[in-house]
């Protein structure tokens, strides 16, 4: 859970355990230009993300001359996953390293607490309402009401339907300033 | 591992996939067809995570057959008789109370059956059990929420929804059978004794299905025969859709 303390000064954001283990993995890689080469990568249907930012991309490897890129689907049948293996591998092509295996894993599965800081403040500004911008319900799921507004703020909002413009994400509409929008869901 | 235990994982991942993709096309149906835009996208979505599944299923089983076939041959290069799916998955896609019964039915059985997948000694497939169980929440919220709308709504959509449970309730047995394959694997610590999950299964079903003013229908009929490659006419022609593009263009990449 990413916990706000909210006081007279700025919102001071902690970091979930998960987020703070990847920074270290990609700080003490030592293909680290590697990691900051396939910042270039986006998530295609979410393309203010890198596969960085959205937490699939899980480890960058040297073997030998081939350079091993692990990426993890966000959900099951997540189709951008092909898409995303080509771009990995025409953004180190175009970078010089010619020899590339990008293999998926599956565990352990991954979780939208996952994301980097930086892409949850990307994400909202780009329209779609983070994981944590709503209060989940009882089951853990995405409630039916209360997700803010990446727009304008409120939380006088309404989930629309479950399912989004893609499996990651759920449908809600803004009852203050009308418009509706996509919230990315907690798993 | 012995050769003896990786074949059944072999067949036990296949099962699971054909499960999975014969549901996930079953549902596939209804794109474009929904009765409002938001409902098709979910059934699109949920469609999805079902023959994401099939693929992680397949993909594995792949693995360990080692004899060059990928996911794709096992999806689209066998016939009817060749699927082990239960028949449950294969029935067409009907009415819209039809389906959506069938999809609660399915839906509560993985609620039980991935939390025991998930404790599976077998690496690869505690992991996709742990992907599925968090789709799964989603989906058996959704067919709860409808099969309680339809039941508990309109005399004509109450008529058709315990039609649709009347109907589909013989079909339920197999899926807490069990055989050979599957003892040998659930002695082995590596697949799920399903036959124990019939009595928590009824309980969840019974609930929703009284909560929907619908009535639980009696034990009277059962059909059996999926995992044995004994299919209802109905998955011959699902697969014949299903497999078209892929067997006219064989070996075709984009």
């Amino acid at each position: 859970m990413v916990r706000k303390v909210k006081g007279a000064m700025n919102e001071i954001s902690l970091m979930p355990e998960e987020q703070y283990q990847r920074l270290q993995q990609r700080n003490a890689a030592d293909v680290k230009e590697l990691w900051d080469l396939l910042d270039a990568v986006k998530d295609p249907e979410v393309p203010v993300l890198s596969i960085w930012d959205l937490g699939i991309l899980r480890d960058i490897e040297r073997v030998g001359d081939t350079v091993v890129v692990t990426i993890t689907p966000t959900y099951s049948g997540c189709p951008a996953m092909d898409n995303i293996s080509t771009d990995v591998t025409k953004a180190l092509n175009d970078a010089g390293y010619t020899d590339v295996k990008v293999k998926t894993s599956l565990s352990p599965a991954w979780s939208s607490e996952w994301m980097s800081a930086d892409g949850r403040k990307k994400l909202r500004n780009y329209g779609i309402a983070p994981p944590e911008d709503a209060p989940l319900d009882e089951d853990g799921l995405t409630p039916d009401a209360h997700a803010l507004c990446p727009h304008c703020g409120s939380e006088n909002t309404r989930r629309v339907s479950e399912f989004g413009s893609t499996a990651c994400k759920a449908l809600f509409q803004c009852d203050d300033c009308s418009e509706p929008f996509d919230y990315f869901k907690k798993i | 591992m012995s050769d003896q235990i990786k074949d059944a994982i072999q067949e036990y991942a296949t099962r699971l996939g054909d499960d999975s993709v014969v549901l996930g096309h079953r549902i596939s149906e209804w794109v474009s067809y929904g009765p409002f835009l938001e409902e098709d996208i979910a059934y699109g979505n949920v469609s999805l995570d079902y023959i994401g599944r099939a693929r992680m299923f397949y993909t594995y089983a792949a693995e360990l057959a080692n004899d060059g076939r990928d996911e794709d041959d096992f999806a689209y290069m066998r016939n009817d008789r060749e699927y082990r799916n239960l028949l449950l998955m294969e029935m067409p896609k009907g009415d819209f109370a039809y389906s959506q019964v069938r999809q609660l039915f399915a839906d509560v059985y993985y609620t039980l059956l991935l939390p025991e997948l998930l404790q599976s000694k077998d690496e690869t497939l505690s992991a996709i059990a742990a992907k599925a169980i968090k789709e799964t929440k989603y989906h058996l919220r959704r067919s709860r929420d409808w099969v309680l709308r339809l039941g508990d709504g309109t005399e004509e959509s109450h008529k058709r929804t315990q039609k649709a449970v009347d109907q589909l309730w013989g079909y339920t047995h197999e899926l807490f059978d069990m055989d050979d394959t599957e003892q040998l694997l659930a002695d082995e610590g590596i697949g799920v004794d399903v036959s124990k999950l019939r009595d928590a299964w009824l309980k969840m079903v019974s609930d929703i299905l009284t909560e929907a003013t619908l009535t639980v229908p009696e034990d009277s009929w059962a059909v059996r025969g999926g995992r044995t490659g004994y299919h209802t006419e109905n998955l011959g022609h699902m697969l014949t859709e299903m497999q078209i593009v892929h067997r006219s263009h064989p070996g075709c990449k984009w």
